[in-house]
């Protein structure tokens, strides 16, 4: 492994996000040429913000006349998932100098996450994983970048894109990922928890329903572990006292 | 003018909230009770992520039916994942599965 060859990989392994994100590119650069936002506003706020659910939801509250602290609020709000990105994938980068972990730090995305937890669920001690970080991040950050400016020059060339059902190759990369990681129990039963309660609060505001999804599995995984390990240590205990 | 600083500061706020923790890096140390709830976040984001995407894919309520490409195409993928064990692959059948049933099938 070279650092080429690994941020190769890492952009490589992206593309079914790639494909995926793509049509949401156009969408949002298509919204922007038919609202209140100039076109440059919407490019900047593709390649500065680059989140793409806050900036949708952001052009609908400017649309509404929100105030400034009520959009950055509901940006915080939104986007906070990010965070419990960055703390699961802390231990992967801290070593890294500063440079690399504002970078990459700048570039974490839903899509990038999912790559990179299942990169590091089958590569834990990587020492080129960092490259390959940057490159799923630069495929994916190029990639908004380039749909964001096709629709806002021609967006209005393609009707019905959402109909095509290109953001599926995501859904098939997240089941390939989380599947092979069903196989535990905790894990299991943590999963079929977070899709449970996700399922029941996707009409609950700024994304806080796929929080309370994460907080449900992972209670539920923490608890089937504890109990699993206390039921060891107690037939430990009875063992030794046979 | 208004909307650029509006533009600048959703940047301000998401780049702290994603960029935060990696660069208190080492400074950042998490109780352990912590890190293993962490160990579950993958497992239980990107299942929350697409379950509803793929059980009412068009926000109108549950579609358990052979009409709904997304649910076809989602249980290939998860019987190829199982069966192979192999992600390109499983990325292949679940969109190959999905394009016929939505384009062959349906159409």
């Amino acid at each position: 492994m070279t650092r080429r060859s690994s941020f190769a990989a890492g952009a490589r392994d992206t593309l079914p996000m790639v494909i995926g994100a793509a049509p949401f590119g156009v969408i949002f650069g298509t919204l922007v040429a038919a609202g209140p936002l100039a076109a440059w506003q919407g490019q900047l706020m593709s390649l500065s913000v680059y989140a793409g659910s806050s900036q949708f939801i952001a052009l609908g509250l400017v649309a509404g006349h929100a105030g400034l602290a009520v959009i950055w609020l509901t940006t915080l709000i939104v986007n906070l998932r990010h965070a419990l990105y960055a703390a699961t994938l802390l231990p992967h980068v801290a070593h890294l100098p500063a440079r690399w972990r504002w970078t990459l730090g700048f570039f974490l995305t839903d899509e990038t996450f999912a790559v990179m937890a299942g990169y590091y669920a089958r590569h834990p001690r990587a020492p080129l994983g960092h490259w390959y970080f940057l490159g799923s991040c630069l495929s994916m950050y190029a990639n908004w970048q380039f749909w964001t400016l096709v629709g806002l020059l021609f967006g209005a060339a393609f009707p019905q894109l959402q109909s095509l059902g290109l953001d599926f190759a995501m859904v098939a990369t997240f089941i390939a990922i989380v599947v092979p990681q069903l196989a535990s129990l905790p894990n299991f039963a943590a999963a079929v928890a977070a899709g449970a309660v996700a399922y029941l609060g996707q009409d609950v505001p700024y994304k806080l329903g796929l929080m309370a999804a994460v907080v449900a599995g992972v209670a539920v995984g923490m608890a089937l572990q504890r109990w699993r390990s206390g039921g060891l240590e107690a037939g430990r205990r009875e063992e030794e006292a046979a | 003018m208004t909307n650029t600083v509006m533009i600048l500061g959703m940047a301000a706020v998401t780049v702290f909230v994603k960029a935060a923790l990696f660069v208190l890096g080492d400074r950042v140390v998490f109780p352990p009770l912590l890190k293993q709830a962490l160990g579950f976040v993958p497992v239980t984001v990107l299942t929350a992520i697409i379950v509803p995407m793929i059980l009412s894919p068009n926000g109108e309520g549950l579609e358990l039916t052979w009409t709904n490409p997304q649910l076809v195409g989602a249980l290939a993928a998860v019987l190829a994942c199982v069966v192979t064990g192999k992600q390109l692959l499983t990325i292949a059948v679940a969109l190959g599965v999905f394009f016929t049933w939505q384009l062959g099938v349906l159409a």
